[in-house]
């Protein structure tokens, strides 16, 4: 008897499963004729003017996947478009720069965010996929250099100290460094390689020279954080916004490449003096994409406010003319 | 001789009683290790919820629970990642279920003890043990890209049900062969086919068992990020799922973006994450206690 209930449960259960997707199969259907599928098709004749409603209202659906370094702005970005259009359904995921660029060259997404530019591999199998796409810088982030609070003796780094510090089988202790600083080893905490913070670092300071084997890696910027915090004589590196968050245990290095040290603050960031550690971060948008109109919506709003939401998650914003040099890109690869 | 046999004896009950002191000093000495062990876990359970208590409590609230993900803290909710689990799990429940519990049967029932089905058991033990990362690329080959389901509730589910598959085939596997063989002995006696007595005999006296297994099983896949992560299920997702082809995003893959926020506020808002995922991770398993309790008392 008390088998039977657990049959009907099980039964129940499969028949509300069922019962979903089949209400789902004829929601997508009908949702098909109002509005286009935009997820992976590329075919979108015709859907202009079933995309809309009319009166200004958008709806449709946007891949936006990538880097977890931009995907604050971009949840910014898309909370902002949701007030606006309602019906555009506009996800974010977090698949990193290389394994978003991945979906994007699978065609499977049609933004795409990463915090390094593409690289050429990337680039050359978009191509044989058919697929264009621009390039929109969003946004600054100062890689940050830091030490602890109670490290006292660091009291800016240039770049060659850097690279001595960084590269493997370089310096071990401080004293390697400047004769004055401690006989102590140097503890290194990095973001992880999968992140595009570490292909820039490797990029710019290790000058593609493997990083120090004694390195902890980690994909998550607050161990990186807590590490430093503890010790004396550890080093890190990350976005300015784990810096900007943390001021009051974390001590930051100014960096100097040659014209004397500069720390990074929303000035130096944002006028290019904090070098060569302002990096931009980009999202990339397929071209055949911003034929729907929703999508060419989202990513006109999205250039307009991306300063703005950048400053209030943590980034610097870009100059002025940066946005208007993006719009042109938008408006020339949607044909006009 | 008569002396030398007495300072023998003597020497014997003195050995006896300082091996008995010995003894019992070793009992101690173990019984203070496992309590110290039982109270080192304890402790760390206790300091984990705590932490997580007083985190996340202030940031409890039904506003939290109904409003979507958000860039400012204070504003941010964990709906969308709430009902999104909620439909995965539908899913992964009945799929996991019917598959696992179906090949248990078989290969405890049905299936000839052959080199074949040894095979078989062996992998699936293996399976068992398999990194949830690589079912992740599993499910991506297969569900989101081969069967193109895209980034689906049901290619999430799916790719769940395959994680948490093997651990059900063995609980219920247990289960089945923990039935006494005389009960099934009998009820062939009486003529009925193997099905009639698996479905009389077998499964009720087994079903409180595999219920268990497959509730923890869920449990597992409720906390699980990896898998979803490979598949590309989403993280800022501002709707609900209508249906099981609707994009979607679960409980963990939030409450670990919320951490990896530089901004302090968010290590809160995740907390509260946390707090409701192990509420409903202490409600399944308290459906598993209570089915296992009523059905056996039916018994």
């Amino acid at each position: 008897m008390s088998l039977k209930k657990v049959w009907m449960l099980i039964a129940l259960a499969a028949f509300m499963v069922v019962a979903a997707a089949c209400g789902g199969g004829e929601e997508t259907e009908s949702e098909a004729e109002e509005t286009p599928e935009e997820n992976e098709t590329d075919n979108t004749e015709g859907s202009d003017e079933e995309a809309s409603d009319g009166e200004g209202n958008l709806s449709g659906e946007i891949a936006i996947d990538g880097s977890s370094t931009v995907f604050p702005i971009m949840e910014a970005v898309s909370e902002e478009y949701t007030q606006e259009q309602p019906d555009v359904r506009a996800p974010v995921g977090v698949s990193g720069s290389g394994g978003g660029f991945e979906k994007f060259i699978a065609g499977e997404t049609d933004l795409s965010n990463a915090s390094r530019p593409i690289k050429e591999e990337e680039a050359e199998m978009l191509e044989e996929n058919g697929i264009d796409y621009i390039e929109l810088p969003l946004a600054y982030d100062g890689l940050s250099v830091v030490v602890s609070e109670e490290n006292d003796f660091v009291d800016y780094l240039t770049v060659e100290e850097l690279q001595q510090i960084w590269v493997d089988g370089e310096a071990e202790t401080w004293s390697d460094i400047r004769d004055e600083w401690p006989d102590e080893p140097i503890e290194r905490f990095s973001p992880g390689a999968d992140s595009g913070t570490f292909d820039y670092w490797s990029e710019v300071i290790l000058e593609d020279a493997d990083i120090s084997k004694d390195a902890q890696l980690s994909e998550d910027d607050n161990v990186l954080v807590n590490g430093v915090m503890g010790s004396p004589n550890a080093i890190a590196y990350f976005g300015y916004a784990y810096y900007a968050e943390n001021q009051d245990t974390l001590k930051i290095v100014p960096i100097d490449n040659g014209d004397g040290a500069v720390e990074p603050t929303e000035e130096t960031i944002n006028n290019g003096t904090y070098e060569p550690l302002s990096r931009p971060i980009f999202t990339y948008v397929k071209e055949s994409s911003l034929e729907e109109p929703h999508v060419r919506d989202y990513v006109d709003f999205m250039n307009e406010i991306a300063g703005e939401m950048a400053l209030e998650v943590g980034y610097i914003n870009l100059p002025e003319e940066q946005y208007e040099e993006n719009a042109e890109k938008i408006a020339e690869a949607a044909g006009e | 001789m008569k002396v030398v046999g007495d300072t023998t004896t003597n020497v014997q009950t003195n050995k006896k009683t300082a091996n008995i002191s010995g003894r019992q000093l070793k009992n101690k000495l173990f019984k203070g290790l496992f309590v110290a062990a039982t109270g080192l876990s304890l402790l760390v359970l206790i300091v984990l919820l705590v932490r997580i208590f007083t985190q996340g409590i202030g940031h409890l609230s039904w506003d939290y629970l109904t409003s979507f993900p958000s860039r400012r803290p204070e504003d941010a909710g964990i709906y969308s990642a709430f009902i999104g689990t909620i439909w995965m799990m539908a899913v992964t429940a009945p799929v996991a279920f019917v598959l696992g519990v179906g090949t248990a049967i078989y290969l405890e029932e049905y299936a000839p003890k052959n080199k074949f089905t040894d095979l078989i058991q062996m992998n699936i033990s293996n399976l068992a043990g398999v990194p949830s990362v690589v079912f992740g690329l599993l499910g991506l080959t297969i569900f989101v890209r081969e069967l193109s389901l895209g980034r689906s509730v049901l290619a999430g589910g799916l790719t769940m049900a395959l994680l948490i598959l093997p651990i059900i085939v063995v609980a219920s596997q247990e289960a089945i062969r923990s039935v006494p063989a005389e009960l099934k002995e009998a009820s062939f006696a009486m003529g009925a086919t193997k099905w009639q007595t698996t479905y009389r005999i077998v499964l009720p006296a087994a079903i409180p068992g595999i219920l268990t297994g497959n509730i923890l099983a869920l449990s597992r896949a409720i906390g699980e990020t990896a898998p979803l992560i490979m598949i590309g299920a989403l993280t800022y997702v501002a709707f609900l799922p209508e249906n099981i082809m609707s994009q979607f995003t679960v409980m963990p893959i939030q409450i670990f973006n919320w951490t990896s926020r530089p901004q302090t506020e968010f290590h809160d808002v995740a907390a509260a994450g946390i707090i409701i995922l192990l509420v409903m991770l202490l409600v399944m398993n308290s459906i598993a206690v209570w089915i296992r309790n009523k059905f056996q008392k039916q018994l």
